[in-house]
């Protein structure tokens, strides 16, 4: 039933053209047995006739026109799963990468997936207390939302994501939770990182991993998400669990899907990326949330390095505009030792008003987020006004606003990656820093609320 | 057209595909393709080679896979039923989807866009053996309880009406017919079709005037859109784009909304679905979404019919127009949709212009807005609808220099600018006044119901406007120099800008009194704003120092008078004597 070809006509780049092939069809994956009797996989890109071009994941170093064998496996490429995957470690394409048997399928699944009606979905709207203030307090991330976080070379987005990975819970329930990690492209490690801090916590239990490190086949990166996101809706949709998926880095991710665009010669669009990297993209991310009558969810946490730190760059821009919000790290935080190095302004969680308030987190929190934000927004400004100025120019506001930021970035921002903050601790130590403020400063937040929680009121009761 | 041309696939690539064997293909038929069944439509002939964009997932389909047409261009079904309706790009129920194929969007469904199985009353409005022409009323049949539905003469059709009867009938039912003058007869029934590449006609057009009530008092005051105008929203991701759109879609006073979420978060969609039929229209009292048509098409489905969900959401709303309604569509975001135009382009190895978009570009999304308008409505009574475009552009990296953002403003006649400075400082909407405009201005007079008191409204934004561009001359002098600097009433000017910014223009979308200021609302916060700062300019004629005036406890009236229930309005008119008495306050020297 396999059809197999010799006739290999063209190897460039990553793609090799076939010919005389009856039968492909789009997308479908072949297996390539080369000289040496090893086997790749590849996936059909094009089909024109009898002519079929094909995507090496492997990479094409290696292989000969002439020695080299096709198969056509006449399927699209599938994951096989069961809940044995849990606590396991597979390659970028999902080949087991421990030393544990290979897996039973119980169930074998697209890794393209299909898109989740709009209808069908159920919106998230469920509080993940995650222990940091930055994103619990300002940006809170709810169950099936999907936040990145946008980084840079240097900076600790793989902190904040095994600092996420440990103490993400949601409040006041029982719950099955998992872990899928995948790594496009990152270095052993970085990788490692990761796995070891699983290991120590005991999360790797309930952790799957797809690790495509940077010396792995960087064609191999475009199947790695997919993949990883199949194990992730089986474990939410098929097995109740609330799973947190790690993507990281996508950059890499969008660069290997470059390679393949230029190596087919297609008209570029920004960048040289392909133009439908928005997409492709979107393909990915949307494959987080939640689906009405099902227990599970996925929540996504894509980590990206912005080249230049440059948030125009089309990966964190493309991004942005389909992710519900953005984790921005801030490179002069990092340099002051401020850690984890939110930078607040920028960063935003579209999803907040979802899951906050009362019965969720607390009847104060969406005022008390507007009015720290636009506190330290003023402050900055004062900062900033205050390196050109010098100090002493400041009128006496901005001096008190100035004094806000500094004290707001040492005790709300910085609170290192094991301090795990209850959303109370977070909250009141909001209320703390604005109490250096008049009432009437503090023109985002309903009076009532200041009367009860403002500890000065409070503390007279 | 019997006789449907069958062609044979050879060549897939992505959404593409190329089928030969197609002869008497015309451009833009709808075809469909490969073992499947899935919909495609034609966009390239070559001899007798037809490239066909697929709106669906191609993973699959090969070479020797038959290609048919249906030798029809891509419609939608117009009839009882659109409303309260929720279809993807191509107008497939997204609802009846779930039930058919479960959570995810499976290919190859054939489930049409009305209903087939619902009866509707229709009650005809003429009688037997009336002579009509196209667009001629027939009956009407209430499809929710805001949306009474016209039933009209199809185009091209005319003659003498007969066997009309009252009666409940679905959407195919024959409700009677009528006879031409050459005795040939047309079956008349609740739905007709309309290509949807292809604007629906009208008498003639007319200019608009006057505005469409938003409820958005940077909108309404500052920069209106006219009834049947055009407006763009463009911005980087995070300044609250979307947000703009619901609140327009959700208080805008127009008779039906079409909402078309073009390549947007699967999320964001969700949302709007289960928020629309619990929010009450404050026109009416009834649940939103009984006036509302929904188009969703994320940007996970498939590219080539989020290409197509512009198009039909806008037939739809020409649909609604041509019954004499005022009609409000949404598109977000018009980014998305050309950007699947580009990947169709790309695909078909045109030739690119700009950032690789086609050549077309700027002419597609022209004639795309060009579908707005207020129009004298084809056929009698004697009527006029309107039809307003909003659309939402993502620019990349917020560059406004982009092709799409470049090409829209080519065409709209209100721009609503989103910057991201303002959002960091949480200031939603974060219209920036300064760069924003509209050219719809003169109409906001009329839209009160004392036109003496709309003159004054235009008249009081127009200073506001002043002192905010004057607060943007002063902000550079008092960056170098500080505020002790300048003259008093410069001092006044800039905080009177301030709470023009802070409690006039910005606008809590998620509160429940602050998310919707009727236009008379607007009028008394504007007015308290202004008071004060006139009060303050004497105040400080008779040496009062500026620091005492900014101290008085009445600002925080004023700063809270947007959270003031308007049933309350004398709370906010109150204010002014407030604001009067604490000033005098400060004159008499303490005795």
């Amino acid at each position: 039933m396999l059809k197999e070809y010799k006739t290999v006509s063209r190897i460039y780049g990553p793609l090799m053209l076939v010919e005389s092939v009856e039968g492909a069809k789009y997308g479908h994956i072949v297996d390539i047995e080369i000289a040496d009797g090893t086997i790749r996989h590849g996936q059909i890109l094009q089909v024109e006739k009898d002519k079929v071009l094909v995507q090496v994941f492997e990479g094409t170093e290696g292989i000969n026109v002439n020695d080299s064998t096709v198969r056509f496996l006449g399927k699209p490429m599938e994951l096989a799963l069961s809940p044995e995957i849990l606590g396991r470690v597979f390659d970028g394409i999902g080949k087991p990468k421990d030393d544990g048997p290979a897996i039973i399928a119980e169930k074998k699944l697209n890794i393209n997936g299909n898109p989740i009606n709009p209808y069908a979905r159920d919106f998230p709207n469920e509080f993940i207390q995650t222990g940091i203030s930055t994103i619990d307090g300002l940006n809170p991330l709810v169950r099936g939302q999907k936040l990145p976080v946008f980084s840079g070379a240097g900076l600790p987005h793989d902190d904040i994501a095994a600092q996420l990975a440990r103490q993400a819970t949601v409040l006041g329930e029982g719950q099955t939770f998992a872990v899928v990690f995948a790594a496009m492209g990152i270095t052993f490690e970085a990788a490692q990182f990761f796995i070891d801090d699983l290991t120590n916590t005991g999360a790797i239990e309930r952790s799957v991993m797809f690790i495509n490190l940077a010396n792995d086949p960087a064609i191999e990166r475009i199947a790695t998400p997919r993949v990883a996101l199949t194990a992730a809706e089986y474990l939410a949709f098929e097995m109740d669990m609330h799973v947190l998926v790690i993507l990281n880095d996508m950059t890499n991710y969008c660069e290997a899907l470059r390679e393949i665009s230029a190596a087919r010669k297609e008209v570029p669009g920004r960048r040289g990326y392909p133009g439908y990297l928005y997409t492709d993209l979107a393909t990915i991310y949307e494959r987080a949330g939640r689906i009405k009558g099902r227990n599970g969810s996925i929540t996504m946490v894509p980590v990206l390095t912005m080249p230049e730190d440059d948030k125009t760059h089309p990966v964190p821009d493309l991004t942005g505009y389909i992710t519900e919000g953005q984790i921005i790290l801030s490179r002069p935080l990092h340099r002051k030792a401020i850690s984890p190095p939110v930078d607040v302004l920028p960063s935003l969680s579209r999803l907040k008003d979802k899951g906050i308030g009362e019965g969720k987190t607390r009847e104060d929190h969406a005022d008390l987020y507007n009015q720290l934000y636009a506190a330290y927004a003023r402050g900055k400004e004062a900062q900033e006004l205050a390196t050109i100025l010098g100090e002493a120019a400041l009128s006496e506001e901005d001096r008190n606003y100035m004094t806000f930021a500094n004290k707001f970035e040492e005790r709300y921002i910085s609170q290192g990656y094991y301090d795990n903050r209850t959303i109370e601790q977070t909250l009141d130590l909001g209320w703390e820093l604005l109490s250096m403020f008049e009432n009437v400063e503090l023109k985002r937040i309903d009076e009532e609320l200041i009367a009860r929680y403002m500890p000065r009121f409070r503390d007279k009761k | 057209m019997s006789e449907l041309s069958k062609g044979t696939i050879i060549k897939v690539a992505g959404p593409v595909v190329v089928a030969e064997g197609m002869v008497g293909a015309r451009m833009y038929d709808v075809v469909r393709v490969g073992g499947d069944n899935l919909i495609g439509e034609i966009v390239e002939l070559r001899g007798d080679l037809a490239s066909i964009q697929v709106y669906e997932d191609t993973v699959g389909v090969g070479p020797g896979e038959e290609v048919v047409n249906t030798g029809a261009p891509l419609s939608v079904e117009l009839g009882p039923g659109l409303i309260s309706s929720i279809y993807d790009g191509i107008q497939r129920p997204l609802d009846q989807l779930v039930a058919a194929q479960g959570d995810h969007i499976l290919r190859g469904s054939d489930i049409p866009g009305l209903k087939r199985d619902v009866k509707w009353l229709f009650k005809p409005v003429i009688e037997n053996g009336t002579k009509v022409s196209h667009g001629d009323f027939i009956g009407e049949v209430q499809e929710s309880t805001l949306v009474l539905h016209k039933i009209m003469v199809p185009a091209g059709v005319s003659g003498t009406v007969e066997g009309l009867n009252e009666g409940e009938y679905t959407v195919e039912e024959t409700i009677g017919a009528i006879v031409a003058d050459d005795g040939s007869r047309t079956e008349l029934k609740l739905m007709q079709k309309w290509p949807v590449r292809q604007g629906r006609t009208s008498k003639r057009r007319l200019a608009p005037n006057e505005i469409l009530v938003t409820g958005q008092r940077v909108i309404d005051a500052f920069f209106p859109l006219g009834k049947g105008g055009t407006a763009c929203v463009p911005g980087p991701f995070g300044t609250g784009k979307t947000v703009v759109q619901h609140q327009l879609a959700k208080w805008v006073d127009a008779d039906v909304i079409v909402y078309v979420g073009c390549g947007e978060r699967g999320n964001e969609m969700t949302d709007v679905l289960l928020e629309f039929p619990e929010l009450v229209d404050p026109h009416s009292g009834e649940p939103l979404m009984k006036r509302v048509v929904m188009i969703a098409n994320t940007s996970d489905m498939p590219v080539a019919a989020r290409e197509a969900s512009v198009y039909t959401g806008i037939t739809m709303a020409e649909y609604f127009r041509d019954m004499g309604y005022s009609v409000a569509m949404m598109a977000d975001s018009t980014s998305r949709w050309a950007e699947a135009m580009r990947e169709i382009s790309t695909r078909l190895e045109e030739m690119p212009a700009e950032e690789g978009y086609p050549a077309y570009l700027g002419a597609r999304i022209a004639s795309f807005y060009e579908r707005s308008g207020r129009v004298v409505c084809a056929g009698s009574p004697e009527r006029t609808g309107a039809l307003s475009i909003i659309g939402a552009v993502s620019p990349p990296g917020g560059d406004l220099s982009d092709s799409v953002v470049q090409a829209t403003l080519h065409v709209v006649k209100v721009f609503w600018s989103l910057v991201g400075r303002l959002a960091q400082q949480r200031h939603f909407p974060a219209i920036d006044w300064l760069t924003s405009y509209s050219f719809y201005k003169e109409y906001l007079a009329g839209s009160f119901e004392d036109k003496e008191q709309g003159a004054e409204f235009a008249a009081m934004v127009q200073e506001a406007m002043n002192l905010l561009e004057q607060e943007a001359e002063l902000i550079e002098i008092v960056r170098l120099v500080g505020a002790e600097s300048i003259s008093a009433n410069d001092r006044m000017a800039l905080e009177t800008a301030k709470s023009i910014r802070e409690d006039f223009l910005h606008q809590n979308a998620f509160h429940k009194i602050d998310t919707y200021t009727p236009i008379e609302k607007q009028f008394d916060m504007m007015k308290v704003i202004l008071h004060f700062h006139e009060q303050g300019l004497a105040a400080i004629e008779n040496d009062v120092e500026t620091a005492d005036i900014f101290k008085l406890a009445v600002r925080e009236d004023i700063a809270r008078a947007k959270y003031v229930d308007y049933a309350d309005k004398e709370k906010i008119i109150g204010i002014t004597g407030i604001i009067d008495e604490q000033m005098k306050a400060l004159y008499a020297p303490v005795a």
